[in-house]
């Protein structure tokens, strides 16, 4: 049974998925081409579980949109991101936090 | 009961470069082409491809095919079949042409001509000095190879369906294969796809060891497949491995940290490559390093707790050199190591990196199966390229660079093969069994149903244990029998997987429990297939077998220059020759390897 609680929108796209099938579907836009990000997000959802927030989760879709080797740049702070995002910028502290 | 059946003259499973590249041809060519994939396609992990890839343009000074070709036999330790290679270096500056003509980025000579760089065993006249043979798009080549041929496909309408996992070959009583079931990870739904041509293109199993380099998604899907189709799996027991990688987590730490004065060091702090290679020392090659890491951990010297890996010393070198020279060294060492490489040593495991075995294939892309008197019969409407495939260009070990040259060359070939068959209607679309989908629903319905079974975290993780263990980079007779009945039992676990989420929307436990079906026949294949190769070649090492006059580096060719053929059913080993007959030059005559 699907309850409202579970409708969290975040993306119009997201939006008729339950929460708990829509975080499965972002843990498996989680895999990616490079083993180094692979790693970085296994460590990253084992710390979260299911307790990411809205917010959170909108800018980790976003981040996921790169490239696999620009987002490694960012996450590993070879490169610095053109703007000032602080929940974006949070979020790749977690991600780069060993 | 019914199911949704999908019709298309080609399916492609696996969206990296050797499937985009078959894609290519097939699209182009008017036919009906889906291609089925995980991921999105430049998610896949030819991304993680940067050395370049092999052709000899000639562009910086004299080189030539017939040189490509020595140095590829020379390099597969002479198991690769000499028809394939000298197929795949005379195409390889075509490939590499039209790739630019899709729009790759590659870096260029002033003059605007492909820029070449040298590469590791690559050579000029037959051996004699290094050549500048590899082609490159800075040091992201696989990346920007996947997104031209991606966007040739977008515009040829290729129709690709992401986020779809293959489950199982549909063969019919013939034999032939006529499509593959698939899973929508969106809706759990099951659905057959039926093919005139079915074209795996799944890339390699590098997870089934505990170290791997390779991506989460490098799961064997096709192998796994095509085992349990009953197509037998040729050269399994060759794995590459890098001596460098995390241990524990798997990452690659370039050779560039050794070259640049970085030490080996086991539990004792003693520098052991000075025992194993006087004058190299920690520069030695990666056979000779990997093998003496691998001594020391045997002996007990190794570092850690468990006593499982050696150390990669730096903390001698300038801080300023390592932040200069090695750039991501020292961040890949906190994110992957917990360490400050600056101040304490790295730990590291030799690394599995490549497959080169795989699923049995001729030069034009066809897989090929014994039959009666022909041990080389290709099976109607069923193709194979990349890294999953075994044409068997790279035999017992792969040349950096003729990985990407590889799934160019076959990729091609066997989208180009398939489109002379659908043409010249060889193909059809045979009546699918009336059992096409029964397979692949038990096995979802078994984990759905299955009670006090086993858990896939751990089944995994006691899987690539014991393939580190057992049949690592250096192999021990004793540890190899051992090791087949010890994988044997992890199958069976297998066979008893339970899932706690039997949702259907992207239930990712499912997922990783049917990857896990896959993985495991790879297992199965490597350790039965190097437990009775009985002599060292190329990659596969074995501490019993000796280095005499007649078997040079332990290589048997009296006995063993011939393919490995294993069987699911039974786990049964049968052997076919390599291929010494090149299209149109003289064979390449077998010799010591040594460089």
């Amino acid at each position: 049974m699907r309850s409202d609680a579970d409708l969290v929108l975040s993306g119009a796209e997201e939006v008729v998925l339950p929460k708990t099938a829509r975080l499965n579907k972002l843990r498996w836009h989680c895999r990616r081409a490079l083993l180094e990000l692979d790693l970085v997000f296994k460590r990253y959802w084992e710390r979260v579980g299911d307790s990411i927030d809205a917010e959170e989760e909108s800018a980790l879709r976003a981040l996921l949109a790169e490239e696999d080797h620009d987002l490694w740049a960012l996450v590993s702070g070879k490169v610095a991101p053109d703007d000032v995002d602080v929940v974006r910028d949070n979020l790749l502290a977690e991600l780069r936090r060993p | 009961m019914s199911y949704t059946v999908r019709k298309f003259d080609a399916v492609i499973v696996g969206a990296g470069g050797a499937g985009l590249r078959a894609a290519i041809q097939l699209s182009e060519a008017g036919m009906k082409t889906a291609v089925l994939t995980k991921v999105f396609p430049t998610r896949s992990h030819t991304v993680a491809a940067q050395g370049g890839v092999a052709a000899s343009l000639g562009n910086s000074e004299e080189d030539h095919w017939h040189w490509h070709m020595y140095d590829t036999v020379k390099g597969s330790d002479w198991l690769g079949d000499q028809d394939a290679i000298e197929f795949m270096c005379r195409k390889a500056n075509e490939c590499v042409i039209e790739l630019e003509h899709y729009g790759m980025p590659f870096d260029r000579l002033d003059n605007g001509r492909i820029y070449q760089r040298p590469f590791g065993g690559h050579m000029s006249n037959f051996g004699e000095k290094p050549v500048r043979r590899s082609c490159a798009a800075a040091d992201r080549t696989g990346h920007a190879m996947l997104h031209a041929m991606y966007q040739r496909n977008v515009k040829a309408n290729t129709q690709f369906f992401v986020e779809w996992m293959a489950l199982d070959l549909i063969r019919d009583a013939e034999g032939d294969v006529l499509g593959v079931t698939a899973m929508d990870m969106e809706t759990g739904e099951i659905v057959v796809f039926h093919s005139k041509a079915t074209i795996f293109a799944t890339g390699g199993a590098g997870r089934i060891y505990y170290s791997s380099t390779n991506a989460f998604i490098n799961t064997g899907d096709g192998v796994g497949m095509a085992a349990r189709a009953g197509i037998p799996l040729e050269d399994m027991e060759f794995w590459q491995f890098h001596p460098t990688g995390v241990a524990g987590a798997g990452v690659l730490i370039t050779e560039g940290v050794r070259g640049e004065g970085g030490i080996l060091r086991n539990s004792q702090g003693e520098r052991f490559m000075e025992r194993y290679a006087p004058n190299a020392k920690d520069l030695a090659s990666r056979d000779v390093v990997s093998r003496a890491m691998v001594t020391e951990i045997n002996e007990g010297r190794g570092c850690g707790p468990n006593k499982d890996f050696v150390l990669l010393d730096i903390t001698h070198l300038p801080p300023e050199t390592i932040m200069k020279r090695l750039p991501g060294i020292h961040e890949i060492a906190v994110q992957f190591a917990g360490v400050d490489a600056l101040k304490e040593p790295i730990p590291v495991v030799p690394t599995c990196h490549y497959q080169m075995g795989g699923i049995p294939t001729n030069y034009s892309g066809q897989v090929v199966v014994p039959k009666g008197d022909n041990h080389s019969a290709p099976v109607g409407g069923f193709y194979a390229a990349g890294e999953c495939a075994c044409a068997s260009v790279h035999g017992a070990n792969r040349l950096g660079t003729n990985s990407l040259l590889d799934l160019l060359v076959f990729g091609k070939s066997a989208g180009e093969t398939a489109v002379n068959d659908l043409k010249g209607g060889a193909l059809a679309h045979k009546p699918l069994p009336n059992d096409a989908i029964d397979r692949s629903l038990a096995r979802v319905d078994r984990l759905n149903n299955q009670k006090s079974g086993s858990n896939p975290h751990e089944t995994r993780l006691e899987m690539q244990r014991t393939m580190q263990k057992h049949a690592g980079v250096f192999r021990f007779k004793d540890m190899l029998v051992e090791g087949v009945t010890k994988i044997q039992k992890v199958a069976d676990d297998v066979a008893q997987l339970e899932i706690g989420d039997k949702s259907k929307v992207f239930n990712t436990a499912r997922i990783e429990a049917l990857e896990l079906e896959n993985l495991i026949e790879v297992a199965k294949a490597t350790m039965v297939s190097a437990n009775a190769r009985t002599e060292s070649r190329g990659a596969h090492v074995r501490d019993d077998a000796l280095d005499t006059p007649e078997t040079p580096n332990g290589r048997d060719d009296k006995n063993w220059l011939k393919h490995s053929l294993w069987s699911r059913d039974g786990n049964q080993m049968s052997y076919k020759p390599v291929q010494m007959k090149p299209l149109t030059v003289d064979t390449i005559e077998l010799k010591k390897r040594a460089y």
